[in-house]
């Protein structure tokens, strides 16, 4: 980025006579993105807010009055208690995913070299593999005549199947699973890039090793839990991948939600109002997430 | 740390197991057979499925590649007003939920009565693809040594010449890599293909899904193996082509494909890496505190 930012403003003050054209051609290159995701990303999303602010039709069109109900709708209890149970699930995740990925992205990066790649390797392999793939997986080991329901009334420790899936625990592990990968990794290559000589000085200066921790290692591997965080909290907070497979119809979360309203209950107003908040948390997380993040690159 | 290798690979080791498993219903061993592969293959909605996804993979790569090209280079050598602007919007469809994307996506196709196929699918995947194959390409686009190009026109060759015969051909590896990431992510995507897709469009992902929502059966278990050994194979290939090459400097998206949004981790990550001492510094400041907490 910095380079980046470097060089164009050296570029800019070496032809700055010419400036006016090279800038036309910057738009004329951007053109095909522009019009596209002005098109296909940017209109989609005035449409969703536009159909939020509408009365519904008893046909399910809109009408061009304006109204807030879709949103005075979503503090009904009932769907409350969806947004309230989607954050909580989010952040349940994100932070299980924190305390398991930390130990052993640590573990993996203080491996000796010749087994680092192979370690590696098996640490991305779950991470490029198919979310669905992986979730289904959860399904055939806790179902009712699964793995475990299996071996348990086997061994004559139960008699009948367990109802393991199609619970919030279930989900909760579905969504563990699915996302330990993503935290694994952007944890792994902080605490990869991390200067063993920095530990040593602690240690020099009279730190224990826990105070090195906390006071060196977490701090500086900080920016890759940053990371972490966002390629999990985001994507677990908007999911229905995971309930609709593991949680069944007992566990609905926002994305449930937003799936239903758009495909079976054809309210698409109210489908948009959640959508729009759904988003609005998001970006303004975010936001509020990288003021933080700059703060601290300040120094 | 076996601990966690142990959780991420038992319930993919298994399906795996279970793809051989000659019960169809039962979770004991009854003996080893391949016909779940068998009936896969004969299966044509897969086959279809996958030739959907293939298309819409290679379609939306290859228009979301030379468009995110040339918004890179673009953003690589101009500076110009509402850059920043810009670039705020390129990094939206990276960090919006999928299924926003989605809904508003099928909205729009409604609203303006285009029907529903695979071409809106392309057209959504494209949409988010641009992003990705941007940021790609302009990491790249910091090794060019643009003098190069300046040297070519001194000797004489015009603007399209010195494109395609000096620029193009150096940074090719990075637009190639553009390509490939905007394909996997295509043929990984379930959500937005799910609510753009028309029907009788299914994309391998969707026909995945809907056999899945079915219940447990022994021949998802066996496409699931085969779509992980796809990615295992990927992996492996991979690992060699990376250490055979290793003097080359290649840049971290190449070593690390990695899927949306992790761009906003490599960023983050290489700017606090070059400034390690003054974070070391920064321990007493009040900022160390925010650290901590997040």
């Amino acid at each position: 980025m910095a380079t980046s930012q470097t060089l164009a403003r050296q570029g800019a003050l070496n032809v700055s006579d010419v400036q006016r054209p090279r800038s036309v051609g910057a738009h004329l290159l951007l053109l095909p993105a522009y019009l596209w995701l002005g098109i296909f990303f940017l209109l989609p999303l005035v449409i969703i807010v536009y159909y939020s602010l509408t009365v519904r039709t008893p046909l399910g069109g809109s009408e061009a009055v304006f109204t807030l109900e879709h949103y005075a709708r979503l503090w009904d209890p009932l769907y409350a208690r969806i947004f309230w149970r989607s954050l909580w699930l989010a952040v349940a995740t994100t932070v299980i995913t924190i305390l398991m990925a930390y130990p052993f992205a640590y573990a993996l990066a203080r491996t000796p070299q010749r087994w680092k790649n192979l370690l590696l390797l098996l640490s991305v392999i779950p991470f490029w593999t198919n979310f669905l793939v992986r979730t289904y997986a959860w399904m055939v080991i806790l179902r009712s005549n699964g793995l475990v329901n299996t071996a348990l009334m086997s061994l004559g420790l139960i008699e009948q199947p367990l109802p393991l899936l199609f619970t919030p625990g279930s989900v909760l592990l579905g969504l563990v699973y699915g996302f330990l990968p993503f935290m694994i990794l952007p944890i792994y290559a902080a605490i990869d890039r991390l200067e063993p000589s920095l530990l040593e000085a602690a240690a020099d200066l009279g730190a224990r090793p826990w105070q090195t921790f906390w006071r060196v290692t977490l701090p500086l591997t900080a920016p890759g839990i940053a990371a972490g965080v966002l390629l999990v909290f985001v994507p677990a907070l908007g999911m229905f991948i995971i309930p609709d497979l593991m949680g069944g119809a007992k566990v609905t979360l926002i994305g449930n939600l937003i799936q239903n309203q758009f495909l079976s209950a054809r309210n698409w107003q109210f489908g948009s109002a959640a959508s729009v908040v759904l988003m609005a948390l998001v970006v303004l997380g975010l936001r509020l997430y990288k003021r933080f993040f700059r703060l601290e690159g300040v120094f | 740390m076996a601990l966690i290798f142990f959780f991420l690979y038992f319930p993919i080791g298994v399906l795996v197991v279970f793809s051989f498993n000659a019960s169809r219903i039962n979770a004991t061993w009854q003996g080893f057979t391949l016909d779940w592969y068998r009936q896969l293959f004969h299966d044509f909605a897969i086959w279809a499925a996958t030739s959907n996804s293939l298309i819409v993979g290679v379609a939306s790569a290859a228009i979301s590649t030379v468009i995110g090209t040339m918004a890179a280079f673009a953003l690589h050598r101009y500076s110009f007003r509402g850059k920043a602007a810009f670039e705020s919007l390129l990094q939206l469809p990276i960090v919006i939920p999928e299924i926003v994307m989605g809904v508003s996506l099928l909205a729009f196709f409604v609203l303006i009565e285009m029907p529903l196929g695979l071409h809106t699918v392309t057209i959504a995947h494209v949409a988010f693809n641009i992003s990705f194959v941007t940021v790609v390409v302009r990491a790249r686009l910091y090794a060019f040594d643009f003098t190069l190009e300046e040297a070519a026109m001194d000797l004489g060759a015009n603007r399209w010449q010195t494109f395609f015969k000096v620029t193009l051909p150096l940074i090719a590896p990075g637009v190639a890599a553009g390509f490939l990431i905007a394909l996997t992510l295509s043929l990984d995507d379930f959500i937005i293909a799910f609510f753009t897709a028309g029907p009788g469009a299914n994309t391998l992902p969707m026909q995945v899904y809907s056999m899945m929502r079915f219940g447990v059966t022994p021949k998802v278990n066996a496409l699931s193996t085969l779509m992980l050994a796809v990615v295992i194979l990927i992996g492996v290939v991979g690992q060699f082509i990376f250490r055979g090459r290793k003097e080359t400097p290649v840049p971290e998206e190449e070593i690390h494909p990695v899927p949306r949004g992790f761009e906003v981790y490599a960023k983050a990550g290489s700017d606090r890496a070059r400034v390690p001492v003054g974070a070391v510094g920064a321990r007493s400041s009040p900022d160390a505190q925010h650290l901590q907490l997040g």
